[in-house]
């Protein structure tokens, strides 16, 4: 079983170098860089940087269902006969999108090692505990997320008219297919464009996350500007790749919200 | 012919059908059970750590990094709010050269994380020490307040020209046409007739402009303001006191929460006259 997946994390690693934009075989670092302080390999700061443009969009697309799953039970929980219900969900939005995302950082980053110190030295185990900054960034952003998540979705449900629910009564469906069928397709379409924007934020947040220690894009480029005193350059890297990331996103929402409004372009 | 001379007397209304225990409202008892008990939790950790020492030690610092925060957040709203106006004219402007000059500006720093923003003025001038001395602004760019002013005043400011932009816009052709069929001439028409409703639709997104910049503003404890997250972390690196976060996130929800009331009042006063 262990072989399989060494072969299968080779494998995945085969495919990312192969098509790796900045130190692949067609990279601008290897093509534009060599020979200045962005070659690839030892003597470039060109593969770190590389490294660390993965590690942010793995962890802001590590973070989006975690927060799009949340997000949409509390907007559920929100829009509930249950008064007890509404009042925890609303309780949940306002502290996560009242607090600073580095404090909420902070918080669970420390919160989460006190914790497993505790639970650890309860079990007899004595020892520095250190918590993976990735885990940590990625629940307390998918945290926040999934606070500004509820809001939007909430406001998606309550343009959906009530006949449509009333038309799957008719129809015979139960809830959950009635959820499924009829309301999720027009929730998305309606909130394409709100969750794109908290999609532009969540990137633009990954990048507190370099201040626990995750190598991302700004902790990286910021060791090469401490070792290099090239820091204009190379914070202006940061800038650039953030750029890119944000075109990409906003070309990739466009094609969604297209694809998601096939059937009404046809009309 | 029979005439009923007892009226029914009144009856009392049936009772009301048990509520059924329904999974929403188990869900519901069991989140705010959880609620509940975090409150405690930390409101018992709190008192049972409680120590006055620390409390008068640290506590100023606190107020004065709230100070600081207050100050940075409002002197980079009231400066980018001026700089956005020259933005958002150009962002509308039908002049070719400055509408992309205007697009690029705002794509820029809407597009780009705070904190790298920062990082490239506060490092990234450093490496033009030379040029900046020669042209005396070195003393400025050296210090970090002035740095996370700076930034914080060019970010807002994208961020303030996209509203303003949005809002101007939003209002519909017929004024601009009404105003130009009273003979209005184009500058009052703008502040007397455009501007105001404008406003008004500016006024929520200009709220949460705000209170995302009180909550951005945190990032300056990175590069070494003592705003209220930089206090709440030099406290916590001398005491290793958990509490020392509770406090910041206190602070920080009740500065959020008061803005936030404050604006849905001020939005209900200013649009009572569009209440239907």
């Amino acid at each position: 079983m262990s072989g399989l997946f060494a072969a299968l994390f080779s494998g995945l690693a085969w495919i990312v170098s192969t098509i790796d934009p900045f130190c692949g075989p067609a990279g601008v670092f290897r093509w534009f860089g060599s020979g200045t302080l962005l070659a690839c390999g030892d003597t470039g700061w060109g593969d770190e940087i590389a490294y660390g443009f993965l590690v942010t969009a793995s962890l802001a697309i590590a973070t989006l269902p975690v927060g799009l799953v949340i997000g949409f039970f509390i907007a559920l929980a929100k829009q509930s006969n249950e008064r007890s219900l509404r009042l925890a969900a609303n309780i949940y939005t306002t502290i996560f999108r009242g607090l600073p995302e580095l404090l909420t950082l902070f918080i669970v980053y420390y919160g989460l090692q006190i914790l497993v110190q505790q639970f650890l030295a309860s079990l007899g185990y004595e020892g520095p505990v250190e918590i993976n900054a990735f885990a940590a960034g990625m629940i307390a952003l998918g945290v926040v997320f999934s606070a500004y998540c509820s809001e939007v979705l909430l406001s998606a449900f309550k343009a959906i008219p009530h006949g449509q629910y009333e038309a799957g009564d008719a129809l015979g469906f139960h809830r959950g297919k009635t959820m499924r069928l009829i309301i999720l397709p027009q929730l998305v379409r309606i909130a394409l464009p709100g969750l794109g924007n908290l999609w532009m934020a969540l990137l633009k947040d990954t990048a507190l996350v370099s201040v626990v220690g995750l190598p991302d894009i700004l902790r990286q480029t910021g060791i090469a500007a401490r070792v290099t005193k090239e820091a204009f350059q190379f914070f202006g890297i940061a800038c650039i790749l953030f750029l890119i990331l944000a075109m990409f996103s906003s070309i990739a929402f466009a094609a969604l919200e297209r694809w998601t409004k096939r059937a009404e372009m046809r009309r | 012919m029979s005439i009923a001379d007892t009226m029914i007397p009144p009856q009392a209304p049936p009772p009301a059908p048990p509520k059924p225990y329904t999974l929403s409202r188990f869900l519901g008892s069991v989140a705010l059970g959880i609620w509940l008990a975090l409150g405690v939790g930390i409101f018992f950790t709190v008192v049972e750590g409680w120590d006055p020492e620390k409390f008068s030690r640290y506590g100023p610092s606190f107020l004065s990094g709230l100070g600081v925060t207050l100050m940075l957040v409002t002197s980079s709203i009231l400066m980018g709010a001026v700089l956005s106006l020259p933005v958002a004219l150009g962002r509308m402007s039908k002049h070719r050269v400055w509408s992309w000059l205007a697009y690029g500006y705002v794509y820029f720093f809407r597009g780009t994380p705070l904190i790298t923003q920062l990082f490239l003025v506060y490092y990234g001038l450093g490496s033009f020490r030379p040029q900046l001395e020669s042209i005396g602004l070195w003393w400025f760019f050296r210090d970090a307040w002035n740095c996370a002013l700076f930034t914080f005043t060019l970010n807002t400011a994208a961020y303030q020209a996209e509203i303003l932009r949005g809002a101007i816009e939003s209002v519909p052709r017929g004024q601009h046409e009404g105003a130009a069929a009273l003979g209005l001439p184009e500058r009052v028409a703008f502040f007397k007739v455009i501007l105001p409703q404008a406003m008004i639709v500016a006024l929520r997104p200009y709220g949460n402009e705000i209170i995302l910049m009180i909550k951005g503003s945190a990032i300056v404890a990175i590069v070494t303001v003592f705003d209220l997250m930089g206090e709440t972390r030099r406290a916590f690196s001398r005491t290793f006191d958990y509490q020392m976060y509770v406090w910041a996130a206190a602070l920080y929800l009740l500065m959020v929460e008061l803005l936030r009331n404050i604006w849905g009042w001020l939005e209900a006063r200013l649009t009572r006259h569009l209440k239907r």
